[in-house]
């Protein structure tokens, strides 16, 4: 891995920590959605920093440039992370259906007690 | 209260709601509950106008959503027996009182109105018609059940077939030919009926177009094998609070 290679890596990976950090302390990003990207983050900045661990990864998926492995890590946190949201969405999907069809049984009841008194 | 009901889940149906629920008013003093899905028209007036007991959805959630709300109350309500049909005029309502014979001799769980069990002369679309032949062979296929009509709409449950569909295993999207496979898998005992069905008084339909009922047909073929591959204790009977 080439010196300016790392330097830009090096500077996602903190960018990436310091985006995080700042929208959950403004409270637009929920401290339970923070922790995949800041481990992310984490992994990447290790591998990147730690050039023997990325080597040793490179080696066992064999691949044969490290930059790949970063990529490889990279793509598999976005496929997690899609699959992450799509758990969610299911979720809440389930929940607003639900939701909207008690209220709307509970407007009809209130609709009909009120016709009757 | 009446133990018996009739839900009708309807979305932008102001042309032919009036008539379907003075039609339904002629063979039975049920308890009539239309499902507002979302509507944008008159329908929900019209539906008060003539004289049906309205649940009106926020927002459009889908036909499947619209029906569980209707399960959803029935349960709520305290109903035994409850008739589904649609709201567009397709469903003749002079067999509704056959519906509820059937179901309340015990002699099944689910009634399903079929165009195709006696030979009425039912015109159905080539799509359509190939949908309804794969159905056919696939509910056969896993259940052993000769089923002729598995895209009908026109039903009635018993209280314990609609307590199950208002858990969350319910499948909303397209409750069709997967519903009776669901059912074979609960242990419900499903009967058809001869009866007579209507082309749209508007000629619209749920399934306009060939990728809409390409869609369809990848959904509801999606749906079986999801509903196959569940454990068959995901299917429980579970009160609705």
């Amino acid at each position: 891995m080439t010196l300016p290679q790392k330097i830009f890596a090096v500077i996602t990976c903190l960018l990436l920590f310091a985006i995080i950090l700042y929208l959950v302390k403004k409270g637009k990003l929920r401290e339970e959605y923070s922790w995949l990207w800041l481990l992310t983050g984490l992994v990447l900045l290790v591998l990147v920093l730690w050039y023997d661990i990325l080597l040793f990864f490179t080696k066992l998926i064999g691949a044969v440039l490290p930059t790949t492995t970063l990529f490889l890590f990279g793509i598999v946190f976005l496929i997690l992370l899609s699959l992450h949201f799509a758990i969610k969405i299911s979720i809440l999907t389930d929940q607003v259906k639900n939701l909207a069809q008690k209220l709307s049984l509970l407007e009809a009841q209130k609709d009909s007690t009120a016709r009757k008194s | 209260m009446n133990k018996k009901c009739i839900i009708i889940p309807v979305f932008n149906e102001e042309q032919n709601i009036f008539s379907v629920i003075k039609g339904v008013k002629q063979y039975s003093d049920i308890d009539l509950i239309v499902i507002d899905d979302g509507s944008i028209d008159q329908t929900a007036a019209k539906c008060s106008e003539a004289g049906a007991f309205v649940i009106r959805h926020p927002f459009n959630m889908g036909y499947g959503v619209a029906l569980q709300t209707g399960y959803k109350y029935a349960l709520i309500k305290g109903y035994k027996y409850l008739l589904q049909m649609d709201g567009d005029g397709q469903h003749d309502p002079k067999y509704i009182p056959e519906f509820f014979r059937l179901i309340e001799s015990n002699e099944c769980d689910v009634a399903l109105g079929s165009r195709f069990i006696e030979d009425r002369n039912f015109k159905v679309g080539i799509l359509k018609f190939i949908g309804i032949c794969l159905f056919r062979f696939v509910i056969r296929a896993f259940t052993g059940e000769k089923i002729t009509d598995p895209t009908s709409g026109y039903q009635c449950l018993r209280r314990e077939v609609f307590t199950a569909f208002t858990d969350d295993t319910f499948p909303c999207d397209y409750p069709d030919a997967n519903v009776i496979i669901m059912l074979h898998r609960m242990g419900f005992r499903v009967k058809e009926i001869p009866v007579d069905m209507y082309p749209n008084p508007s000629g619209r339909s749920m399934h306009r177009g060939i990728h809409t009922v390409m869609y369809y047909l990848f959904k509801l073929i999606l749906s079986i094998f999801i509903i196959l591959i569940r454990e068959k204790s995901v299917y429980h009977l579970k009160e609705w609070d």
